[in-house]
């Protein structure tokens, strides 16, 4: 089982019936799983693709206020837009318990930063927990409904990556029946408390936490307690389970006794009293901030990420705390320079006959000179053709565009700025941005990329889909009208792929955005990886090389479609049957005309 | 833990699989996986998700038996099965001195010296078969073909039939797919025991 399918089981063996999400690596199939598993058990509950983390957390969240067990998964920048919630509802509190899952991403494989959940917990005054496995993370969601209820507080639990996505040998278990109903009972004193009462609300969360503190089921574990020594090992989460092995496999389980901390925040307060008392140097193994570091107060013998005994950035491998425990040890073993490996080799790119590759070639025929800001999904990836010149975070690349009107506005010059946002990108978080380009009149054009789902994260619906979680019918949104509700007077929608006409369209659009104020575009063509999507674009066929190609590179370095080969040693470029999928977009890329249809063939091969 | 004459006390494989999205190494790794449940062992892998799926470099670790991290360290992997030759220059050094490598290459690449590397033309073997996505199969086939130092005669903890019963389960309602996907594999032995 992946660790998200083990959490989702965990959700619902514990009763939980209303849960809310948006899509983000490495967080997503935890919901998926979940819609999946309802429909298969025909359990009545809500389960939903919101339109951003705030929106999913705010959902969640008050199922929770009227004794429903909920819960709200997201990665870890998703918990950055829902932090206004989540600062809130600490003091707030919950009746049925309420977990936020938000999943880290150390390395980051695929994030905008590395930063740690655990302290936004910190701040908002809210205990979490550290799973180690994927069993584990299941485990600890019987432990996180528990402390919530028992303390009317969200808590969070924080997986990373390798919880996430690793998969471990997990056995479903039976989902016993859960009858509660929805029952607000109204106190706003509480749940629309005014300043006055906040600090009351706050006083009591002090008083929750400090029993937190002290709260027996997660509390940190031993897990070599024949182990002595003057020197012990705290670890939480994956580095935990890295310690783990390589303390048994390297000699020294039983030199250094290991503690796993399940709960990094707040940090059990007799655990901290008996380290700093039994042991004369304590080394601390977690990702991504020293958060369990910070909290054990004395510096003279405490190491870690603080201390800079173990690196601040980057997941924390196991070649990497093999090195740091044998520094520690005082081992100077051959296993203590362990090379972190460096990440290399082919880098991702747009799929073959990937509409987003024929909308940025577009953009940059229609504006050559333009600045293109963008945006979070899979057309990031523009970068590797000249497309994309910033991305930032979800929404931004409309507020960017406006951002380099006004600043280029001040100098007296006219630039053309295309921004580029997908759709489900444009529903979190570029409508209000909108909006503001058109109260302030900036003028750019936003190209709307829209293939009517979430490809990155494995194809979820976007608001316009019409679809829920599990496929189910739901209402849809029209992007068109909403595009002009928010006040924009130029909205078309064209297909990238016919390329000629779509880049005559955003040349239209670029004349109107210096003319009048912000311009929209949709590029509206399906994903070609989308296999639910059966309206795909006819597609012209296959194509090849002639002999005029005279291995200028332009197409593979312009166009950049994983289908174009160029051959070093025939210095031309070629195709690759397997990969083309016949879009002939690129029949207008060459400058020498050399691609072409390829005849018909009697054989497919 | 397991008793001294379980599978997951005497049982124990560290496995990276390597590739480019879209090649199939999640389903590879997944195979095994599943494989290996079926043994009574325990599985712990880790897999790349996410934007490096779309044509990137695509890596999965696999730990049959008594382990507690999802990661396998560097010259700790018994086996290595590379779906692009490319990769292999940067993923070797998760393979022991001792361990194998499978790897994907062109006709006429040699092996790697004094370990133990076999390159395998999977790309030419999966388009002459008229079925161009099936490089993984070829690739685990030949790996399941070879002879190995393993209890079960090979090289990794599981025979042919244990893959194939696997391959049986997980594609039970798509025929076609299972009848494509199983004649990958033989296709792979077939150029092992060659």
């Amino acid at each position: 089982m992946l660790g998200n399918e083990a959490m989702a089981h965990g959700l619902l063996e514990n009763g939980c019936r209303v849960a809310a999400s948006y899509p983000g690596t490495p967080a997503s199939e935890i919901l998926s799983a979940l819609a999946r598993l309802r429909t298969e058990h025909g359990i009545a509950m809500h389960a939903e693709w919101a339109v951003n983390e705030k929106v999913a957390f705010e959902i969640a969240y008050t199922g929770s206020m009227t004794g429903l067990r909920t819960a709200v998964s997201m990665k870890q920048v998703g918990l950055n837009v829902a932090s206004d919630p989540l600062m809130s509802a600490a003091y707030t509190g919950v009746k049925g318990g309420f977990l936020i899952i938000s999943a880290d991403d150390p390395g980051p494989y695929s994030s905008q930063t590395e930063q740690d959940s655990r302290l936004l917990a910190m701040m908002a005054k809210v205990p979490v927990l550290d799973p180690s496995t994927p069993a584990h993370a299941r485990e600890l969601i019987a432990a996180g409904y528990e402390i919530s209820e028992i303390f009317e507080i969200p808590v969070m639990l924080r997986p990373t990556t390798r919880v996430c996505h690793a998969c471990q040998d997990v056995s479903p278990r039976e989902i016993p029946p859960f009858l509660r109903e929805a029952d607000f009972r109204k106190s706003p004193t509480r749940w629309a408390a005014t300043p006055a009462f906040r600090y009351e609300l706050h006083r009591r969360l002090n008083v929750k936490l400090a029993a937190i503190a002290g709260w027996p089921r997660t509390a940190p574990f031993r897990a070599n307690p024949d182990a002595a020594g003057p020197r012990a090992v705290v670890a939480s989460g994956v580095a935990a389970a890295h310690a783990r092995e390589i303390l048994s496999e390297s000699g020294l389980w039983d030199r250094i006794p290991l503690y796993h901390v399940v709960q990094p925040y707040p940090l059990h307060s007799d655990f901290v009293f008996h380290l700093l008392n039994a042991y004369e140097e304590v080394l601390v193994l977690e990702e991504t901030t020293g958060v369990i570091e910070m909290q054990l107060l004395d510096r003279r013998r405490v190491r870690g990420k603080l201390s800079g005994a173990v690196p601040e950035a980057g997941e924390l491998l196991p070649e990497i705390v093999e090195g740091v425990l044998a520094k520690f040890a005082g081992i100077d073993g051959e296993t203590s320079d362990a090379q972190v490996p460096e990440r290399g080799g082919r880098r991702p790119t747009l799929c073959a006959g990937c509409s987003h590759r024929s909308s940025f070639y577009a953009i940059k025929k229609a504006a050559p000179e333009g600045i293109y800001p963008s945006d979070i999904g899979c057309y990031t990836l523009g970068l590797n053709l000249g497309g994309v010149d910033t991305v930032l975070c979800m929404g931004a690349a409309v507020s960017q565009a406006a951002g380099f009107y006004q600043a280029y506005r001040l100098a007296g010059k006219s630039v053309d700025i295309v921004a580029t946002i997908g759709d489900s990108t444009f529903y979190h978080a570029g409508i209000p941005p909108l909006i503001d380009a058109v109260v302030q009149g900036a003028r750019f054009v936003l190209v709307i990329l829209d293939n009517s789902t979430t490809a990155m994260t494995g194809f979820q619906p976007t608001p316009a889909t019409g679809k829920g979680a599990a496929g189910e019918p739901t209402g849809a949104v029209d992007m068109e009208a909403l595009v002009r509700a928010c006040g924009v007077g130029f909205c078309k929608v064209g297909v990238p792929s016919r390329l000629p006409e779509f880049i005559g369209l955003l040349k239209e659009a670029i004349a109107y955005s210096h003319e009048k104020g912000p311009a929209v575009v949709i590029a509206r063509e399906p994903c070609v990886m989308d296999r639910s999507r059966a309206d795909r674009l006819p597609r012209p066929g296959k194509v090849t090389i002639t002999d005029d190609c005279d291995g200028c590179r332009y197409c593979t370095t312009q166009f950049e479609c994983p289908a174009l080969l160029y051959d070093e040693e025939g210095e031309r470029v070629s195709i690759d049957g397997i990969l083309c999928t016949g879009c002939g977009v690129c029949l207008h890329v060459c400058p020498l005309d050399a691609i072409r249809k390829a005849p018909p063939e009697g054989t497919s091969p | 833990m397991n008793g001294e004459g379980s599978f997951a006390s005497r049982g124990r494989q560290q496995i990276v699989v390597s590739g480019l999205g879209g090649q199939g190494v999640l389903f590879v790794t997944r195979l095994l996986a599943e494989t290996a449940i079926r043994k009574g062992a325990s599985v712990l892998t880790s897999e790349t998700h996410g934007m490096a799926q779309r044509g990137g470099v695509v890596v999965s670790h696999l730990k049959v038996g008594d382990f507690s991290s999802p990661l396998v360290r560097a010259s700790q992997a018994d086996g290595l099965i590379v779906l692009s030759a490319e990769n292999f220059s940067f993923h070797r050094r998760f393979l022991k001195t001792s361990g194998w490598a499978i790897v994907n290459a062109p006709p006429g690449s040699q092996g790697g010296g004094n370990m133990n590397v076999h390159a395998v033309d999977a790309d030419g073997l999966a388009q002459e078969s008229g079925n161009p996505r099936s490089v993984n199969l070829i690739l685990l086939g030949y790996a399941l073909s070879m002879p190995g130092a393993r209890e079960e005669g090979g090289l990794l903890f599981c025979s042919p039939e244990d893959v194939e019963a696997a391959l049986r389960r997980r594609l039970e309602a798509k025929d076609t797919l299972l009848a494509a996907s199983l004649s990958a594999l033989a296709l792979g032995m077939k150029q092992g025991k060659r």
